[in-house]
């Protein structure tokens, strides 16, 4: 009889701790603190091997609006030159086109990465530093230094990118 | 048996605690009905937006603060009148033009009654006006940015009080002096009060697009205090009423002089009829001296430009301009109902209202139902102009606001109520005590053509034991009721920035879409903004030095500058190149006598930094802006006035 009221008991506690908002929002918590152990554990292989600025991965998309973006063979060079004077104002305080700054330099990033992608990690930093494996890497390589979102049109950062294919290698 | 119920007592408990979890923490019936209702009704869930937005003067602070209704939370403390280091408001460079008057920089003033823009006689909350009360002033805030954008200096004022209420198309922002003094200000004796001092109402027309203001023209009163205003609207659109008390034209003693007469005035003014007059040309152009200060958002700059005349209405050279109501007992407030009908004086030594009708008062001008004149400005007779009286509803009554359905709601200072009464049938229908002694009182869009009548928010000027004890000088209050029912119901008690007069509301569904998240970089005009790093350089000039700085988490540039000597006279011109919602960054320098910046998205500001001694001097952001914000930091190293270093800048160079 005891041990029934005891079991009753428990069962009033299990469905107290399993009710209400509270108690979810706390295991989130505890899973983000575990995503930051998984990511550790991911950038290990950099110590090792390639660090993720220099990893080519020429079918990751990334998260963002940006889907699909077929790439003329030409580049089309009012595009380019709208991006240079784009880059000049909106990015340059955190990337020079051919040196690590605080971020990577953008010369020869389409040899590593989707054109999707580039505008993607330009147009939706935030989420893209959480979501996309190779974004949360680079934030970890670049010190935790976030990629600011300028607010840029979709616009804007084509120009951008056509801009980036002009860049050549020193 | 035992063992039955124990399981029954069980499963009940069971089935309790699962119902309880259902419906969630507000099911407290136990703790009774209505603590539980009053609790939900002012509950505004984190993450959730409030319903409207109040702006509440900040009195002897001189700002303005925006809170949430119903929730009574305070989301900022906008500066108007006031330095504020917060905001660097009057520190840096590009403000301080914005606290110039003439009689020099001023970096305070006491900030009295917030009045909405108007459309049609609705809130349209494109702008908030306010007055300073010791030095005359109006100033503009705009809704998009939440920014003072516009002051205006009153010539001829003193005690700016009257103001700043808008008409019902924001044609005009008035501010009426409470002090009467000699026009112009001439050495005479205070004596010589009587009929040589003047009481002057400013009518400052605003720029329809922009908001611009213009000292359009003054009415130059006799000598009375010109206490509160309010403009006509519906069929009284045209006309303004300013209350008036001291007709007996004291200069001392006036807590007894000022209150000898049975009745003062209240004033109306027909402002179309100026305007006429105005046309005419029937106006004396005065010399005058003051100043008119805007704050232009592409530039992030302020300008001062001094004013040297103003138009002056004489009312016994234009007839018909304005005429005086008789009202009794030294009315405060002047308030209109929102079918522009009814002129509702509180005559403040007085425990009835004043109800005057417009329409009797057009029939009394036209059929010349006078009782006499003061100064050529003729007195309607009392009965003549009265729509009746709400009759011993309390003691000392102070301002009346209105709802949508017809009701009237008036604060009583002496006995700490607030009062709701019928339009028309004048009579009482629920008193609610105040804690304590309430001043002005407030419903959303409450003196428009359109109120919110959902709550109002009364403003005490003594709260004593209402909050924890904070020494001698204790917080200042609002309270907040809920008026959609017959009875009022008290919700909320928050306390609010300096001492609260007049506040206005609006609700939250026409303000937010227009407010600004960021400052556009391209649209950036400032003198001395950087819109790229290359662009980045520090300039000297004799001992003056110029930084054109940048800011960006997580760094400036440049971050070590090296040849300025002791003896210089720094300028950092810092721009914030982040385009991104809420990521404003800060500056401070060792020793700088002023404040920090705070510079939001695409803004460039300006501090001095005067060094005084030799070393290497540390600056850095003071806005918690990223992972790495403890990393924003930079050095300038300075040299004895000797030294011939050379000027140099760098980041990132080892």
């Amino acid at each position: 009889m005891i041990k029934l009221s005891k079991l009753i008991l428990l069962l009033i506690a299990a469905f107290l701790i399993s009710c209400g908002g509270k108690e979810e929002k706390a295991e989130e918590q505890i899973k983000i603190g575990k995503k930051t152990t998984t990511t550790q554990k991911e950038t290990k292989p950099i110590s090792t091997g390639v660090p993720a600025s220099q990893k080519i991965d020429l079918t990751n998309k990334g998260v963002g609006p940006i889907k699909k973006l077929d790439l003329p063979a030409t580049i089309d060079e009012p595009m380019a030159s709208t991006g240079k004077e784009l880059f000049k104002v909106k990015c340059m305080a955190c990337h020079k086109t051919h040196k690590k700054f605080i971020g990577p330099p953008p010369v020869g990033i389409l040899e590593k990465r989707t054109p999707e992608w580039i505008m993607n990690m330009i147009l939706n930093p935030e989420k893209m530093v959480v979501e996309d494996p190779l974004a949360k890497e680079l934030l970890v390589e670049h010190n935790g230094s976030p990629m600011a979102n300028q607010s840029l049109t979709e616009e804007e950062a084509r120009a951008i990118l056509e801009y980036f294919r002009t860049l050549k290698k020193e | 048996m035992k063992r039955l119920s124990i399981i029954f007592l069980a499963v009940t408990s069971l089935a309790l605690v699962i119902s309880s979890c259902n419906t969630g923490s507000r099911d407290t019936k136990s703790n009774g009905a209505l603590a539980s209702n009053v609790a939900e009704k002012v509950y505004v869930a984190p993450g959730e937006h409030d319903e409207f937005y109040a702006f509440i003067s900040g009195g002897f602070s001189g700002q303005l603060s925006v809170y949430g209704l119903p929730s009574g939370r305070l989301f900022k403390v906008i500066p108007v009148f006031s330095q504020d280091p917060e905001k660097a408001w009057g520190y840096n460079e590009e403000t301080k033009p914005m606290l110039n008057t003439s009689y020099g920089f001023i970096p305070w003033d006491d900030s009295h009654h917030p009045d909405i823009s108007q459309t049609n006689g609705e809130v349209d909350g494109r702008w908030v006006f306010i007055n300073g009360n010791n030095t005359p002033r109006i100033a503009k805030i705009d809704l998009s940015t939440f920014e003072t954008t516009e002051i205006m200096e009153v010539p001829n004022s003193a005690g700016n009080h009257s103001s700043a209420f808008v008409t019902e198309n924001t044609e005009y922002v008035v501010a009426g002096t409470r002090f009467s003094v000699p026009v112009p200000q001439q050495d005479i004796s205070i004596k010589e009060y009587k009929g040589k001092f003047k009481g002057a109402v400013s009518f400052i027309s605003i720029e329809p697009e922009h908001g611009h203001m213009e000292m359009a023209f003054q009415i130059l009163l006799p000598g009375f205090d010109y206490d509160l205003a309010h403009p006509g609207r519906g069929a009284s659109h045209g006309w303004f009423f300013f209350s008036t008390y001291n007709s007996e034209e004291s200069h001392t003693l006036m807590e007894v002089n000022a209150s000898q007469n049975d009745k003062d005035f209240i004033a109306a003014i027909n402002w179309k009829k100026a305007e006429e007059y105005i046309k005419q040309g029937k106006f004396k152009t005065m010399p005058a001296n003051y100043a008119h200060n805007v704050y232009d958002d592409k530039t992030h700059t302020a300008t001062s430009t001094m004013k040297k005349e103003v138009k002056v209405l004489d009312p016994a050279d234009c007839p018909g301009l304005v005429y005086f109501l008789p009202t009794p007992k030294s009315p405060h407030g002047c308030d209109v109902d929102p079918t522009g009908e009814y002129i509702v004086g509180n005559g403040k030594l007085s425990a009835d209202l004043t109800v005057h009708s417009f329409s009797k008062m057009m029939e009394a001008i036209k059929n010349e139902k006078f009782d006499g004149d003061a100064y050529g400005i003729p007195i309607i007779k009392f009965e003549e102009s009265l729509a009746g009286v709400v009759s011993q509803a309390g003691l000392g009554p102070l301002h009346t606001e209105f709802d949508d359905k017809g009701n009237g709601y008036t604060t009583f200072f002496i006995s700490s109520e607030v009062v709701k009464w019928k339009v028309g049938t004048w009579e009482v229908i629920d008193r609610k005590p105040t804690y304590y002694s309430v001043g002005h009182l407030m419903i959303p869009g409450g003196n428009s053509r359109k109120p919110f009548g959902k709550y109002v928010v009364a403003m005490n000027k003594i709260t004593k034991d209402r909050y924890l004890p904070t020494g001698p000088e204790v917080t200042q209050s609002a309270q907040l009721y809920d008026i959609t029912g017959e009875k009022m119901e008290l919700l909320l008690d928050f306390p609010t920035i300096g001492e609260p007069h007049y506040a206005a509301g609006i609700p939250a569904d026409l303000v937010k879409p227009r407010s600004k998240k960021i400052f556009k970089l391209e649209e950036n005009e400032h003198k001395y903004g950087v819109k790229s790093s290359e662009e980045v350089r520090v300039e000297r000039n004799g001992n003056e030095v110029h930084v054109y700085m940048t800011m960006i988490r997580s760094h400036f540039t440049p971050d070590n500058i090296e040849g300025i000597k002791v003896g210089d006279k720094v300028y950092f011109h810092v721009t914030n190149l982040e385009q991104d919602y809420d990521v404003p960054h800060g500056i401070s320098m060792i020793g700088a006598n002023t404040s920090e910046l705070l510079i939001m998205p695409g803004q460039t500001e300006t501090f001095v930094w005067e060094p005084k001694q030799v070393g290497v001097w540390p600056f850095y952001c003071t806005d918690f802006c990223s992972a790495l914000h403890q990393e924003m930091q930079g050095y300038v190293r300075v040299s004895p006035t000797s030294s011939d270093i050379k000027l140099s800048w760098s980041l990132g160079e080892d």
